[in-house]
Parts: C-alpha cells; sequence; structure tokens
C-alpha cells in the first residue's frame, strides 16, 4: 500500500517534469507562431528584404541557410562516417585511440565562436575563400563533425558482432561485410545524427559571423564563393541594427518561425526515411 | 575403413588473453563423415572450431601455436588468406543470425560477395539452397519479407541455407539447436544427416543423444584438452577414458 504511494508519486513527479518540457516548447511554438505569423505572406518567402529590411521578405536568407546547411553536411557526413568507420572498425582499440575519441569530444564542447575565428582564420584568410558559402559551410561542418563521428560511431557499435561474423564467416571480406551489413544496419542511427547536426548546423549564428554572413546582398548568392545572408544572423541582424524596431521585430519573429519550421521539416523528411528503413531491415 | 583425412589439428594451443583455452589438440577430421565435439561448457568447443574457419582471430590478444590443415594445407600460412578458407569453411551459429535483410538477399549475399553477378544463377541457387535446408515450401511466397520475421528454426534453417549457397566443403555447427524447440531441432538433425553426403560436417553440441544419432565420430573436450576421440558407437558404448564414461553417463557436467 504505502509502497505503491511512493511509486505512484514517483511516477507523478516523472510526469510534471515530462509536462514541464513540453509546456516550454509548446510556449516557444505558441510564441514564436503569433508572432511571426502576422508577416509570413507569400511575398515574405519569396521576396529579398526591402526598405532598410523593415519590409519585403527573407528569400536570400532562407536560401543561404539551406545552402550553409547542406554544404556543412556534405563536408562533414563522408568525413565524420569515415573517422567513426576507421575507429570502431580498423583502429587498433587501446590507448590511442581513445585519446582520439577524447579529442572529438572535446571538439563537440568547443564554443562556437571559437570555431568562427577558426574559420575566419583558416578558411577565409589562409585558404583565400573569402566571406563566403564555402568558408561557412566548411566552418559549420567542423562544428557538426563531433555530432555526426558520435552519432555513427555508437550506431556502428550497435550493429551485432553476430550478423558481422555471419557475413564473413560467408567468405565477405571486412570491407565487403562493412558495406552491405555494417553500414546498412547502422543507417537509421547515422541519419539520426544527420537530423540532429541539421538543427544545429541551420541554427548555429557564431560560426558564420565571420565567415560567411552577410548583413544584407543584393539578389540571391552566385557561386560558393559569394557571401549570403543566412537565417540566424538575418535575426540578429534585426534586432541589434537598424532604425525602426518595431517593423523589424515582426520580422524576425517571422525569420524565426521559418528558421523553426525548416529545421522542424528537415528532421521530418530524415525520420521519414529512417522509419522506412527500418521497416525494409525488420 | 577411414575415409580421407579433411582437416587435420596437430599440437594445437591456443590462448585468449589472459588464458589458454586448448592445450595440445591433435584431432583428425574425416571428409563426408559428421564429426562431434561434446564436452562441458566452457571446455573449448566453440574456441576450437572458430580455429577451423579462422574466425578467432578476429579477437585482439589471442594467440595460437601448432599446426591446422585443410587438405593437407597450413591454414595458418602467410600465403593463406583467411577469406579464402573461410568461403571453403562455413558455419552455422549457435544463435540464429540472419542479416537484417530479406530473405532472399540472405541467401544470396554469401554467392555476390564471392563475385558471381549472373541473376538467373543467383535465384537458382537461392532457391536450390532454400530446398536443401528444407525451407522452401515455408517461404517460397515471401522470399522478399524481412528474415527477422521467421520464427527461430526457420531462421536457423535460413542460416544454414546461407552457408550451403556458397558451396564451401566443410560446414561448422556451433550448437545449431541450442535455441531451438525439438521439431525444429528434429528438422536440423536430419538436413545434418542429409549433408554428409556433399560436405565434412564438424558439430559441438550439448546433447548426448544427438551426437549420438547424428556423428560418425565423437571428440570428447575437456578444461581446453581432448580427451578422448574415436567411432561415435565406440565412444558411446565402450569409452576408454573414465572422463569421457563420467560425462557421457551423466555424471558430471
Ligand atoms: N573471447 C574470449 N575471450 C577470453 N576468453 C574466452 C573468450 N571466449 C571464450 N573464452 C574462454 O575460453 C574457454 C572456452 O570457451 P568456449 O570455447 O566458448 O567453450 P565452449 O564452447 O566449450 O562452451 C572458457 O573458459 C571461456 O571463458
Ligand atoms: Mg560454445
Amino acid at each position: 500500500m504505502k509502497k505503491n504511494l511512493i511509486q505512484d508519486s514517483g511516477f507523478f513527479i516523472l510526469f510534471l517534469c515530462m509536462l514541464t518540457t513540453l509546456i516550454f516548447l509548446g510556449l516557444i511554438i505558441y510564441f514564436i507562431s503569433v508572432r511571426g505569423l502576422k508577416v509570413i505572406s507569400w511575398e515574405f518567402l519569396t521576396q529579398g528584404p526591402r526598405m532598410g529590411m523593415t519590409q519585403g521578405g527573407i528569400a536570400p536568407a532562407i536560401l543561404g541557410t539551406v545552402y550553409l546547411t547542406l554544404g556543412a553536411v556534405l563536408f562533414a557526413l563522408p568525413l565524420g562516417l569515415a573517422c567513426a568507420i576507421y575507429l570502431c572498425e580498423y583502429s587498433p582499440k587501446g590507448f590511442t585511440v581513445n585519446l582520439i575519441k577524447m579529442g572529438i569530444n572535446n571538439l563537440a564542447g568547443v564554443p562556437s565562436v571559437v570555431f568562427g575565428l577558426f574559420g575566419l582564420a583558416v578558411f577565409v584568410k589562409f585558404f583565400g575563400f573569402g566571406v563566403s558559402i564555402l568558408s561557412g559551410s566548411l566552418t559549420l561542418g567542423i562544428v557538426i563533425l563531433p555530432l555526426i563521428i558520435s552519432a555513427s560511431q555508437e550506431a556502428l557499435l550497435a550493429v551485432p558482432q553476430s550478423i558481422r561474423e555471419a557475413s564473413l564467416s560467408l567468405g565477405a571480406t571486412k570491407w565487403a561485410t562493412i558495406k552491405n551489413i555494417v553500414l546498412p544496419t547502422a543507417l537509421p542511427g547515422i541519419l539520426t545524427g544527420i537530423i540532429l547536426s541539421i538543427g544545429r548546423a541551420a541554427g548555429e549564428t557564431a560560426p558564420i559571423l565571420f565567415t560567411a554572413a552577410a548583413f544584407y546582398t543584393r539578389g540571391y548568392p552566385r557561386s560558393i564563393f559569394s557571401e549570403v545572408m543566412a537565417l540566424p544572423y538575418h535575426i540578429y541582424a534585426l534586432m541589434t541594427e537598424g532604425t525602426h524596431p518595431d517593423q523589424q521585430t515582426a520580422i524576425a519573429y517571422g525569420s524565426s518561425l521559418i528558421l523553426l519550421f525548416l529545421v522542424l521539416l528537415i528532421s521530418a523528411a530524415a525520420i521519414f526515411i529512417r522509419q522506412r528503413q527500418k521497416n525494409i531491415h525488420g | 575403413m577411414d575415409s580421407k583425412v579433411k582437416i587435420k589439428a596437430e599440437g594445437v594451443n591456443f590462448f585468449y588473453a589472459r588464458s589458454q583455452a586448448l592445450k595440445d589438440i591433435n584431432l583428425d577430421i574425416y571428409e563426408n563423415q559428421v564429426t562431434a565435439i561434446i564436452g562441458p561448457s566452457g571446455c573449448g568447443k566453440s574456441t576450437f572450431i572458430r580455429l577451423l574457419n579462422r574466425m578467432n582471430e578476429l579477437l585482439p590478444h589471442t594467440n595460437i601455436t601448432g599446426r591446422i590443415s585443410l587438405d593437407g594445407r597450413d591454414i595458418f600460412e602467410d600465403s593463406v588468406d583467411a577469406v579464402q578458407i573461410r568461403k571453403r569453411v562455413g558455419m552455422v551459429f549457435q544463435k540464429p543470425n540472419p542479416f537484417p535483410k530479406s530473405i532472399f538477399e540472405n541467401i544470396s549475399y554469401g554467392i555476390k560477395v564471392n563475385g558471381i553477378k549472373d541473376k538467373t544463377f543467383i535465384e537458382e541457387k537461392v532457391e536450390a539452397s532454400l530446398k536443401k535446408a528444407a525451407l522452401w515450401q515455408e517461404v517460397r511466397d515471401r522470399l522478399s519479407d524481412s528474415a527477422l520475421k521467421l520464427s527461430g528454426g526457420q531462421q536457423q534453417r535460413l542460416c544454414i541455407a546461407r552457408c550451403l549457397a556458397v558451396e564451401s566443403e566443410v560446414i561448422l555447427f556451433d550448437e545449431p539447436c541450442a535455441s531451438l524447440d525439438p521439431i525444429s531441432t528434429a528438422k536440423i538433425e536430419e538436413l545434418i544427416t542429409e549433408l554428409k553426403k556433399d560436405y565434412t560436417i564438424v558439430i559441438v553440441t550439448h546433447n548426448m543423444q544427438q551426437a549420438a544419432r547424428v556423428s560418425d565420430y565423437t571428440a570428447f573436450f575437456l578444461m581446453g584438452e581432448l580427451i578422448e576421440f574415436g567411432r561415435t558407437q565406440d565412444i558411446f558404448t565402450a569409452p576408454k577414458d573414465k572422463r569421457t564414461e563420467d560425462y557421457i553417463t551423466g555424471r558430471f557436467g
């Protein structure tokens, strides 16, 4: 009787915690929507800003964020996945590998503005890519690299040893086993890492501050060496600069809503793919 | 009259990082015969058969001395590729371990990784292997379903079919019925007897009756040592070693 009471109140507290989290999530969506929906229109989504960013739309910033995020994933995914495969499947287990893993985990803890400065020094200046989509993508790529590596590692480690052995026992080489059995089985987990990193890359401001983002561009970027507008920086700029705070705040909320929506959309797509993979692979 | 020796183990010692698992094993495995390996758990049965297809070398910090030869050739020679050995010496594991793929893909996998692309050939081979493993009737209409949807017994027969598709010469069974019901077990025993015509078979088993039913030769392992080896009939009716007798009659183990 008494035991049940303790257990029930325990569950109740857990439930309250979960509810609080949900409430915060709901509040975020609610407030951003209420304040942002007013400015959303077809024009807002398809046109560039006008009149010193007090009117018009945010199309270049949306496109810029998509480019930067895509670029970051394109750069970090192959690199991170290869790194995870090496660490999980090939490297001899031991001190060195633990050191590398520790390094990667620490990389994840580095503040993103530090990556921004690194990107400025290396990609913008040293390689001479300038303030551009390329520099920004590479910098963002480094920011999400640890996420991709650790998610991929976890996914690879979760593949049961028994099916690796099954593959090897059939005369498959190690590489064939990784390519045909291990990677497909780990794919849902790897996709989860990509989802997380897309959300991260799309929302980061500091890494692109000095490497890619422009306060305003006329028209759309023409090549990977163009500087771009990007949603998070656009929001930041709207809130801190300019002369018409009221109009700018409204646009900032509208932009936030779009950014939120964009990230949710990409996540949903990735979850959809993951689910399909799961169904196919049992 | 003994048939040809397919696999020969001579003075084999095997060490895990901290312990010696096999001590001076000398054992002949005859072609087209079923050799059963029995013994209490932890005596080194799995360790031994995993040497025969060079599976143990995947583990770090292990060491082997002595010689194991397949058709007279040392399988641990530098010039011998473990992948080639595994093509010739297939393995069915204790726990069914189908790939998380379709039934068809499970069987065709081994054919494909060995470089064969001919679609009709693969299809015929898949069907033939499933038939040989007595699974065809049950799965012919759902070859594209996930293999994980099959029952445990079906999964194990699938793993056997998968192994057969590769056309190896030897098949190692490591307690293949340990997780199966009696009916599935009977089916697999029948299968093993059938496969003897084309394959050399080594089966590890906990089950004394099973060893007596399916095998021609029996090896009794105890604490990493081979205690007795001989014709199954002789081992079960007139064991020479006291320890073998005790084990067979269930006095320990
Ligand atoms: N991967 C391993 N690392 C270290 N020791 C092992 C490993 N696998 C098995 N052993 C040890 O080797 C001995 C033999 O094990 P095993 O061959 O699995 O026995 P069996 O198959 O006869 O039950 C046991 O003492 C076991 O603890
Ligand atoms: Mg065993």
